[in-house]
C-alpha cells in the first residue's frame, strides 16, 4: 500500500464557511436560499463555490420557495441544501412536512439567532430545538444534528447529507450564531479520507418501478426525475405507487414505514460525546456552542476536585435515550446549560422519569453562557 | 503558553473584524497554533459597537471566547470604559490616542492609531492595520513574520504596499513606547533609590 498522497489541508474557516465545505465535500451541488444574519455567508460563500463546481445556485424569493426550490432539485437527482436562520425556518415548515411525506432528501441548516420573531438578529440563541423536532404539522419522524466547533460545522454537514441520502429523508443541521461565526484552524479531509454516501437508484426496468414499495431497510430506491422512471410525487398520504390513498392499511402501513426507516436505524444516528464520564458524579449534559463552556467547565471542576464529566449531545432528534439513560442512572446530578428557557432539559426529564436530580441554567439574553456560570453551579451540586 | 486571549474593540467599521481574522490566522495557520475568532456585532453594518477576539494556545480550545483577556486594544473611548475591567490584572491594554482620552491606567500603551494613518497613509482606513502590527510587538505572541504572510494574503490585491506599510507604521510605533516605557520605569527605579 502506498502512503496517501494528498492528504487534506488545514485552514482557517468560519462555521458557516465550513458548512459549505462540507456541503460540497458531501456532494451537494444545489443551493436554493435567501440570505439572512446569522447564516448569510453561507449563501455568500455558496454562490461563487457552486459554479465552481458546476453545480447551481439560486438567490430565491423567500425561505418557502427556497425549500421548494431544494425539494424539486433533489427530486431530479441533486443533492440539495438551503441555510436560513429563525424567521426563515418557521416559513420553511410547510416544505419541511412535504419533505417528510414525500421522501426526498435535503439537508436544511438552522442558523439559531434570538426570537420569537425577528428577535435578536444577531445574537446566539438555541431556541429552536423544539421547532426542529415538531416545526411541521403532522406525526413524523426527523433527523437533527447539532454542531459546536467548526471541525463539526464541516464534519456534521457530511454527515447530514449521509443520512438524509441512507433514509430518504430530511435532516436538519442547527448551528448557532456562535459557532457559525467562529473562526478556527479546522482539518479538511481529502475525499479519499471521507465516506460519502449516496442515495439507492432503482435497478429495475422503469416499467417495473414501484416507487414507495417497502422493503427491508423501509427506504425505496429513488430515482432522479428525467431518466424514465415517471412517478407521483404528493404531500398527500400515498399508495406505494405514489397516488392518494384513503385505506386504513395503505395509510398505517405508509406512516409505520416512515417512523421504522428511523427507529430500525436509530444506533446509527444516535451521537454523543463523553468525557471524563466514566467516574462522574456530577455531569453537564449540553449541546452547540454551550458544550464548549462547558468542556472548559467540566476541566476547572475537576482541577478543584469534583468529579464532573460531559455529555455532548451531538444528534438532538431522535433523542439519543439509549446512549444518555446509563449515564443518568450512574451520576448524582445533572445539569443542563442551554440558551432557551429550557427545551432539551424537558426532553432529559422526561427520559429521566424523576430518577435523578436535573437542575437547569437557562440565558435568554443574546449572550453565550460562560464556563464560570457552569462551573459555580456544578461547585453548588 | 496555556491561553492568551486578544480582545480588539471599538466602532463598526474601523476593521476590527478583519484584524482579528488576520491576527487568526498568522497564529494558526503560519505559526501553528491553535486559534478561535469570535465576533459579536450590532445589527447595524457601521458605527455600532463592535468588538472582536482571538484565543491562541498550545492546546485544543474549549470556550471560543476570551474569559480574561490578556491584551485589549481599544479605538474608541466607549470600548475602552467598557472593557477595560474585564483586562487580566498584568494584562495590556492598548489605545487609540486619536479617540481615547480618559485613560484608565498609567500602564496603558497609547499610540494614535488613527491619527498616524490619516497622517502617513492619507487615510483613516489603515488605522486597524497599524493596530495589528502594534499588538503583535506588544504582546509577542505571533510572529512579525506570520502576521506580515497573513496579511498579504487576505487584503485585495493592488494593496499589499499600503498595507505593509501600515504594518511598519504599527510595529514601529510600538517599539517606540516599549523603549519610552522602559525609559520611564528606569527613572522610577532610579527615583526610588
Amino acid at each position: 500500500m502506498t502512503a496517501k498522497r494528498s492528504p487534506g489541508r488545514q485552514v482557517l474557516l468560519q462555521g458557516n464557511e465550513a458548512i459549505v465545505e462540507g456541503a460540497l465535500a458531501a456532494g451537494c451541488r444545489f443551493f436554493a436560499g435567501y440570505p439572512i444574519t446569522p447564516a448569510t455567508e453561507i449563501s455568500e460563500v455558496m454562490s461563487y463555490r457552486l459554479p465552481a463546481v458546476d453545480g447551481t445556485f439560486i438567490q430565491m424569493e423567500d425561505e418557502i420557495a427556497s425549500l421548494g426550490a431544494v425539494i424539486g432539485a433533489s427530486l431530479a437527482g441533486s443533492k440539495s441544501m438551503t441555510a436560513t436562520s429563525g424567521p426563515g425556518f418557521s416559513l420553511m415548515q410547510e416544505n419541511l412536512g412535504f419533505a417528510c411525506i414525500a421522501e426526498v432528501p435535503c439537508v436544511v441548516v438552522n442558523v439559531m439567532r434570538g426570537g420569537p420573531s425577528t428577535g435578536l438578529p444577531t445574537n446566539v440563541s438555541q431556541g429552536d430545538v423544539m421547532q426542529s423536532r415538531w416545526g411541521t404539522h403532522g406525526d413524523h419522524p426527523i433527523i437533527v444534528l447539532a454542531a459546536s466547533t467548526t471541525q463539526d460545522c464541516f464534519s456534521l454537514t457530511v454527515r447530514a447529507f449521509n443520512l438524509s441520502e441512507k433514509y430518504r429523508t430530511p435532516v436538519i443541521l442547527l448551528a448557532d450564531e456562535v459557532v457559525a461565526h467562529t473562526r478556527e484552524k479546522i482539518y479538511l479531509p481529502h475525499p479519499e479520507e471521507m465516506e460519502v454516501i449516496d442515495r439507492i437508484r432503482p435497478n429495475m426496468p422503469p416499467d417495473w418501478y414501484i416507487p414507495y414499495e417497502d422493503n427491508s431497510r423501509g427506504v425505496p430506491p429513488m430515482s432522479p426525475f428525467g431518466e424514465g422512471y415517471r412517478y407521483h410525487v404528493t404531500g398527500l398520504v400515498h399508495d406505494v405507487r405514489g397516488f392518494p390513498t384513503q385505506r386504513s392499511e395503505e395509510i398505517v402501513g405508509f406512516m409505520n414505514r416512515l417512523f421504522r426507516k428511523i427507529n430500525q436505524n436509530f444506533f446509527d444516528i444516535q451521537q454523543i460525546n463523553e468525557e471524563m464520564t466514566e467516574d462522574a458524579e456530577v455531569i453537564v449534559i449540553a449541546y452547540g456552542s454551550v458544550s464548549r463552556s462547558a468542556r472548559r467547565a467540566v476541566r476547572e471542576a475537576r482541577e478543584r476536585g469534583i468529579k464532573a464529566g460531559l455529555v455532548q449531545l451531538i444528534s438532538l432528534w431522535p433523542f439519543p435515550r439509549q446512549a444518555v439513560e446509563p449515564i443518568l442512572r450512574q451520576v448524582r446530578a445533572v445539569l443542563v446549560p442551554e440558551l432557551n428557557m429550557g427545551q432539551m432539559s424537558r426532553e432529559i426529564k422526561r427520559v429521566n422519569q424523576g430518577q435523578t436530580r436535573i437542575e437547569t441554567l437557562n440565558r435568554i439574553d443574546g449572550g453565550l453562557i460562560g464556563p464560570s456560570e457552569i462551573l459555580t453551579r456544578l461547585l453548588r451540586m | 503558553m496555556q491561553r492568551y486571549e486578544i480582545r480588539l474593540s471599538g466602532s463598526g467599521g474601523q476593521g476590527l473584524i478583519f484584524a482579528g481574522i488576520v491576527l487568526a490566522e498568522a497564529a494558526g495557520i503560519y505559526d501553528g497554533k491553535f486559534v478561535c475568532q469570535t465576533q459579536s456585532y450590532g445589527p447595524e453594518s457601521r458605527g455600532g459597537a463592535s468588538k472582536a477576539e482571538v484565543v491562541i494556545s498550545d492546546e485544543e480550545i474549549d470556550y471560543p471566547k476570551s474569559v480574561k483577556p490578556d491584551l485589549l486594544l481599544a479605538m474608541n473611548q466607549k470600548s475602552c470604559d467598557s472593557y477595560f475591567f474585564d483586562l487580566k490584572p498584568k494584562g495590556i491594554l492598548v489605545v487609540d490616542s486619536t479617540f481615547v482620552h480618559q485613560i484608565p491606567t498609567t500602564r496603558a500603551t497609547t499610540i494614535p492609531f488613527t491619527q498616524l494613518a490619516r497622517e502617513k497613509l492619507g487615510k483613516e482606513i489603515g488605522a486597524n492595520i497599524i493596530a495589528l502590527g502594534a499588538i503583535a510587538v506588544l504582546s509577542g505572541i505571533v510572529s512579525l513574520k506570520s502576521l506580515e504572510a497573513a496579511l498579504m494574503n487576505r487584503v485585495p490585491k493592488g494593496s499589499g504596499d499600503f498595507n505593509r506599510k501600515a504594518l511598519k507604521l504599527g510595529i514601529e510605533a510600538a517599539k517606540d513606547a516599549m523603549n519610552q516605557k522602559l525609559g520611564i520605569e528606569e527613572y522610577e527605579d532610579s527615583a526610588d533609590q
